[in-house]
């Protein structure tokens, strides 16, 4: 991803400008883990710090006690100098603390206006509140039309909605909980923009994030957890990504070992003349697809989120049947109306992109979520009785082969932190020996500890013959694995290239719809403007 | 100020501690009520209570109440747990009655052994049969399993009457509607000598082992489970959902018809137009207060049975209403759902000002 240059970080003077925010060892103690453990913190006004941290070292619990959303076990908040218990939500928004989360909290069916009015105490006027709305997008770059839909609005334009609610309540403190995920490089950059000028007008923002460029792109300053603890501060211009990388993992960054594909390996999985109506009234059509992947190469597809990837895995994994079976092909069969289950007995292993709910059961343990996919091809039924002992082996065999971190095969799903839940279902998957491997985000969301040794694992196992097919939004990722890529654009497959044949710059001006001979090139909309399913 | 707040993890203590604090506080506004009713609480305690428990025969009447609800609640159960919703099994309970007494009827003052197997047969079958009926419309049309099964209850209600009333009504029973005394053949044998309780008992029991293997133990059993509780999970892993529905209210259909073949082949010996008296309603708070577990139903099914005598033993002794068991019922469903909140969220004190 194209980072700007380093900020020439405004380094605010202590003396000049008064604390906005301190911690003093504040910790938090859950039953089973200690979240966080005698953190302090001190954010100024104008100041952008970044909390930076792997999955589980404890950011966003320590962003919920500062939000009011859990209350600490010890330790002092002081805001503006003075010592506050925050009480809730409310209670931080009404002392100028904004929260822009992960995962949106937008209602869809409603408007723009509606939905800010929503967050607002009282009633407000919807007309005087669009005005508003409107002034605010216009100064601060965030441009969206008050009386539109959710719905019809991309990731982009929904995190903006998100960050104008805060906006409206005038915070003094902002915090961004991993903004970037969902967002293009033009996006991001967008959001740098809005976020640096936020903070010359004095307010204070805590950025959370896993992502060393960026943070080093955008933040004055930065604390590191690790385990729950603060294991140090940098200011990220000085730094390097593989010295931060050090203070956050307490090692160096692991890179992907990845040599020259295998040639001529047969097709795998071949899309021929794929098209498929969507029945969600938000969802994207699928157009005329044609994709060969072979055994022993990766092919990545890229594309900005909601053009189509969601519609275009379910239809691969079975989950969405066609009405014909030849535009799916797996390992040679003709398996457009197969169920899920008969397309992994052909040799497919899917990986979705949710984790919990869709690729793992929240509350049953990992040795049932083992039985949830490879209950037939690891032997784990006989004479339709399950065999819990290799349920329980097999779940063992995933946990110690993927260094999994969890309380063992009986550990409930949702007990695990999201990084290692993907790993525990990447290795479900990969253990099974598939000879096809189709990966929604893999790395979504999970530490680069962990996503270096994912990609790793993915990368060996396309050495060993497998084809793989990765979807993702990430280009760094999708650049370090792939050996093709294409992109999915308005539910449409560009022309694939050989990895080392094009440049993460022209991927990018691909993902907006703009290939060679993309025949609605014309009528395109830019990348940011696509409706998210 | 009380407040709740959202554990983070729900509490298996109180999944198990909250049908018994349901009982406790069943037990306090049963006494409030007996008071408020003007009769002395602890004779009221003693009569609804402790009657139904006194002595061999008693018991055995209990367990005999007991029978019919275990069958069903373990039958709603397994479809419960995979979100399928059959609220219809008193249907189904009358339909596998008159599957049975048909086969009764038929083979007359046959003696063959055969008898009772083609009914215990046609139980199940009739129950299935009638539960067929919303697993087809909502597989195929989408139809809401719990709207159809509801209403084919009536239904069901409907054609007994019919039988009884008409075709089926024994020629020399005074115009009553009720068939013909079921032959020594097609009743089911008496387990305990000088009681009414009768072998159906023991295939009730039979009936919660399986519902525990098939549940706990086998792989239909848990795909219905992942289906329950992550529907995307099930679709993801390719367990198909038409076949859970179908598996759901065809075993939930089946274990209701063989209560109502135990019925009629037991304690009442005929067809009545009575004859299913809630027991298919009352399983469904048996199943939950059993949190759809098969031990937990076998415990909350003897609850439930004391609560029917209990009443006929208050209309009796008290000359209390026999609806007075349907408040119990109530309370003790009410009570239930109010203290389920505590497996999830605890409740803190908080001082006041924030």
């Amino acid at each position: 991803m194209p980072i700007p240059p380093p900020p020439t970080a405004p380094q605010p003077d202590p003396a000049a400008v008064p604390a906005r925010l301190v911690l003093q060892g504040i910790g938090k103690v859950y039953p089973t883990v200690v979240a966080n453990d005698d953190i302090g913190l001190a954010v100024r006004a104008g100041e952008i710090r970044a909390i930076l941290g792997e999955n589980g070292a404890g950011k966003s619990t320590l962003m919920k006690i500062i939000y009011g959303v859990t209350r600490p076990s010890c330790g002092r908040m002081f805001w503006e100098g003075e010592e506050v218990q925050v009480e809730s939500p409310a209670h931080a928004r009404s002392l100028g603390i904004g929260m822009v989360f992960q995962h949106f909290s937008l209602f869809e069916t409603l408007t723009v206006v509606e939905n800010v009015a929503l967050a607002l105490p009282g009633k407000p006027a919807l007309d005087e509140l669009a005005q508003r709305i409107v002034e605010v997008s216009a100064r601060y770059g965030l441009p969206v039309d008050p009386r539109r839909h959710i719905h019809a609005l991309s990731v982009g334009e929904r995190q903006r909605v998100e960050i104008i609610r805060c906006l409206l309540q005038d915070p003094r403190l902002l915090i961004m909980d991993e903004p970037t995920s969902v967002l293009t490089p033009q996006a991001v950059h967008k959001l740098f923009e809005t976020l640096r000028r936020l903070a010359d007008e004095g307010c204070a923002i805590l950025y959370i994030s896993h992502k060393l460029d960026e943070i080093r792109a955008l933040c004055h300053t930065a604390t590191v957890l690790r385990g729950g603890k603060v294991t140090g501060e940098c200011i990220p211009a000085q730094e390097t990504p593989a010295s931060m990388a050090r203070l956050m993992i307490g090692k160096e960054l692991p890179r992907c070992e990845h040599d020259a594909p295998q040639a001529g390996g047969e097709v795998r999985l071949r899309l021929a003349g794929l098209s498929h109506a969507s029945d969600d009234p938000f969802g994207t059509d699928l157009r005329d697809l044609h994709l060969d992947v072979h055994a022993g190469e990766i092919v990545g597809i890229a594309g900005v989120s909601g053009n189509g990837q969601q519609e275009l895995l379910r239809v691969i994994s079975g989950e969405e049947p066609l009405a014909e079976r030849f535009p799916v092909q797996i390992c040679g069969v003709e398996a457009g109306r197969l169920s899920p289950g008969r397309r992994r007995r052909l040799g497919m292993a899917f990986v979705p992109e949710e984790r919990l709910g869709r690729g793992a059961v929240p509350t049953m343990s990992l040795a049932d979520n083992a039985l949830l996919t490879a209950a037939h091809n690891q032997g784990m039924v006989a004479a339709g009785f399950l065999r819990f002992e290799r349920a329980r082996a097999f779940a063992r065999r995933c946990i110690d082969d993927f260094n999994v971190k969890c309380g063992g095969p009986a550990a409930a799903a949702k007990s695990l932190s999201g990084g290692n839940l993907q790993k525990f279902i990447v290795g479900r998957e990969i253990l099974q020996a598939p000879r096809l491997l189709v990966c929604a985000q893999p790395t979504w969301g999970v530490d680069v500890g962990a996503a270096a040794f994912i990609r790793q694992q993915i990368i060996d196992l396309r050495n060993r013959g497998c084809a793989v097919l990765v979807i993702s939004e990430e280009l760094d990722e999708l650049f370090e694995i792939c050996d093709r890529i294409a992109v999915i654009a308005k539910g449409r497959l560009s022309p694939v290239r050989a990895a080392g044949a094009t440049s993460i710059e022209d991927i990018g001006v691909w993902m907006s719809g703009l290939w060679p001979g993309a025949e609605h090139a014309a009528d395109a909309p830019a990348a940011t403007e696509t409706p998210h399913a | 100020m009380l407040e709740l707040e959202a554990r983070a993890e729900p509490s298996r203590l109180m999944s198990w501690a909250s049908p018994l604090l349901a009982v406790a506080l069943m037990l306090v506004g049963g006494l409030v009520v007996f008071a408020a009713l003007g009769k002395d609480p602890v004779e009221g305690f003693r009569v609804f209570f402790l009657n139904p428990v006194k002595d061999l025969y008693a018991l055995s009447e209990l367990l005999l109440k007991a029978t019919p609800l275990m069958l069903c609640a373990i039958g709603l159960a397994i479809g419960f747990r995979a979100n399928v919703w059959n609220i219809g099994a008193e249907g189904q309970f009358m339909l596998g009655a008159v599957a049975a007494t048909g086969v009764a009827l038929y083979f007359g003052d046959s003696e063959s052994a055969l008898v009772l197997p083609a009914m215990v047969l046609a139980g199940a079958a009739g129950g299935a049969a009638w539960a067929a009926i919303p697993a087809l419309l909502r597989t195929r049309f989408n139809a809401n399993e719990i709207l159809v099964s509801l209403m084919l209850v009536y239904v069901a209600q409907l054609f007994v009457s019919w039988l009884v009333f008409g075709p089926w009504k024994d020629p020399d029973g005074f115009n009553f509607p009720q068939t013909r005394m079921f032959a020594e053949a097609a009743t089911l044998p008496i387990v305990i000598e000088g009681t009414r309780l009768h072998f159906g008992f023991a295939i009730a029991l039979a009936a919660l082992v399986a519902g525990y293997a098939f549940m706990n133990r086998s792989h239909a059993g848990f795909r219905m489970r992942v289906a329950g509780v992550a529907a995307d999970a099930a679709r993801y892993a390719g367990f198909s959902a038409a076949r859970m529905i179908w598996l759901g209210l065809l075993l939930g259909g089946a274990a209701a018809g063989l209560a109502g073949m135990g019925e009629v082949a037991g304690p009442m010996g005929q067809l009545t137009d009575k004859v299913a008296s809630g027991y298919g309603f009352a399983a469904i708070i048996v199943a939950f207060v059993g949190r759809l577990n098969a031990l937990g139903i076998l415990l909350a099914s003897l609850l439930m049975a004391l609560l029917y005598i209990g009443g006929e033993q208050a209309q009796q002794y008290l000359n209390l209403p026999n609806s007075i068991s349907m408040v119990f019922q109530g309370m003790l469903l009410f009570f239930l759902l109010g203290a389920d909140v505590f497996i999830h969220y605890r409740l803190r004190l908080r001082r006041r000002g924030a």
